[in-house]
């Protein structure tokens, strides 16, 4: 098993490694390129915490192999200010620093202790709330149904992202 | 927790595809979505020696034809979930794709990866079956149509043969007159289900019941037809009186397996509870 070079972009710049086929996405974030916001929990998939959109969608880290991102476009929570929610209240290069809404919404709520479940429980949030705007507290419950907290008890994590939603509602495309 | 070393090449298409799988020998493993694949191989319960990823091999279509709809083997959960034309053809197909894993599964697996891999405690394999889908296959000895009905063997095992692929699925489409319902026990969101049943129930001019098909996953080792509930149906309206005896039929004849996750008493017992709801979720959205 030889390693081979995969190229693909990661929150918004351009990546190179040299990767074996074995390796997951989640290890090749973690190890090789120091995104480190990406957390290991299960490593099958079930529990939410290695969370990161791939062409702006949800997966899991932990059950793709990086070379399967060849080409496609990551983003971790490192990224996600740099994403426009569905208000387009975002901001362009975000590279540490600054902070998405959703983000600041977690802070205000208390919505993290640990904060291992956070970057995974942010991302799914964020997904869903951009593809479904104006959803209520118990279709956000549904959605982060795949996200295991174990400190919490998800209470504030909801109120966060409910908040989050409705801030975004008002503006949302009809 | 990582998987074991491995080696990873890139169909161009299925009949690559097939020559990859023949030329990689008994180690070498189809990688599609890779949701029940590589968590396995995470757990070192797979240890392939070749990946043969089909990811690019087709693209991810859903066609419509006269009477039946064609979807690719490469169809994303989360396709189904969003497509119009299975939300007007075969509806059921979404019902059940909703139960799927997470959300992140859902992005990521795919139909043709979901009846290959033939866990009786999935959802689209029991689907598959009620609603007589038809696989469509590649293999070194060309092209078959496999019924869903004689595709499942037994736990992850298929009647596929030594390097055959699955290429797409052919659901018939379901007519005005019929009504049809997923209906899923799982003790969390995402779990495989302990008991899930597809009714798929067909009604004549008088509101009886002209073909019923009524499958069940969960207990048994691949999808289990209930025939003996089907039969009470048969010629009835379907309503709680039969849907009750229904059920108690099919509850009677299975024969579910303890496991640490239900008892073979809670899925039976169960089952009767879900087949009498399918059935009357079915015969609800069957229009007259």
């Amino acid at each position: 098993m030889t390693a081979r070079p995969v190229r693909f972009e990661l929150n918004g710049r351009t990546v190179e490694i040299m990767i074996a086929a074995n390796r997951t996405l989640l290890f090749a974030l973690r190890e090789d390129l120091g995104a480190t916001e990406v957390k290991y929990g299960c490593g099958e998939g079930v529990c939410g915490t290695c969370t990161v959109l791939l062409d702006g969608e949800s997966v899991n880290a932990c059950t793709m192999l990086a070379v399967q991102a060849a080409g496609r476009s990551v983003t971790t929570l490192a990224g996600l200010a740099g994403l426009a929610g569905p208000a387009g209240d975002g901001r362009e290069g975000g590279d540490g620093g600054e902070l998405h809404p959703l983000q600041r919404r977690f802070l205000e709520h208390g919505a993290s202790q640990c904060g291992f479940c956070t970057p995974g429980m942010v991302l799914t949030a964020f997904e869903f709330v951009r593809d479904h705007p104006g959803s209520g507290r118990e279709d956000i419950r549904v959605a982060l149904s795949g996200n295991i907290c174990r400190c919490t008890g998800y209470t504030k994590i909801l109120d966060a992202v409910e908040a989050y939603a409705r801030s975004t509602a008002g503006s949302a495309d009809g | 927790m990582y998987a074991s070393p491995t080696d990873h090449v890139v169909a161009t298409s299925w009949t690559d595809a097939v020559r990859l799988l023949q030329e990689g020998g008994d180690g070498a493993r189809i990688l599609a979505g890779g949701q029940s694949l590589i968590p396995m191989m995470n757990l070192r319960l797979a240890t392939p020696s070749l990946l043969v990823d089909v990811s690019g091999a087709d693209r991810p279509g859903i066609a419509v034809e006269e009477d039946r709809v064609v979807l690719s083997a490469l169809t994303r959960h989360a396709d189904l979930e969003r497509s119009a034309e299975v939300a007007t053809h075969c509806p059921i197909l979404a019902e059940a794709a909703r139960w799927i894993g997470n959300v992140r599964v859902r992005h990521r697996g795919t139909i043709g990866g979901s009846l290959a891999h033939a866990d009786p405690a999935a959802e689209l394999p029991c689907v598959a079956v009620a609603l007589g889908a038809t696989i469509r296959t590649t293999g070194p000895a060309g092209e078959r149509r496999i019924p869903a009905a004689g595709f499942f063997d037994s736990y992850f095992t298929t009647t596929l043969g030594e390097a055959e692929v699955v290429t797409a699925v052919e659901v018939p489409s379901v007519g005005a007159g019929t009504g049809c319902a997923f209906v899923e026990l799982a003790r969390r969101n995402g779990d495989f289900a302990t008991v899930e049943v597809a009714a798929v129930i067909e009604l004549d001019g008088a509101g009886r019941c002209a073909a019923a098909r009524l499958v069940a996953g969960g207990v048994g080792e691949r999808p289990v037809e209930l025939m003996d509930g089907q039969d009470v149906l048969l010629g009835e309206r379907p309503d709680e009186r039969a849907a009750t005896e229904a059920a108690r039929r099919a509850s009677a004849a299975v024969e579910p397996s303890d496991s640490v996750h239900a008892s073979a008493g809670y899925r039976r017992e169960m089952l009767g509870v879900f087949v009498r709801r399918a059935i009357l979720r079915a015969a609800a959205r069957a229009a007259p």
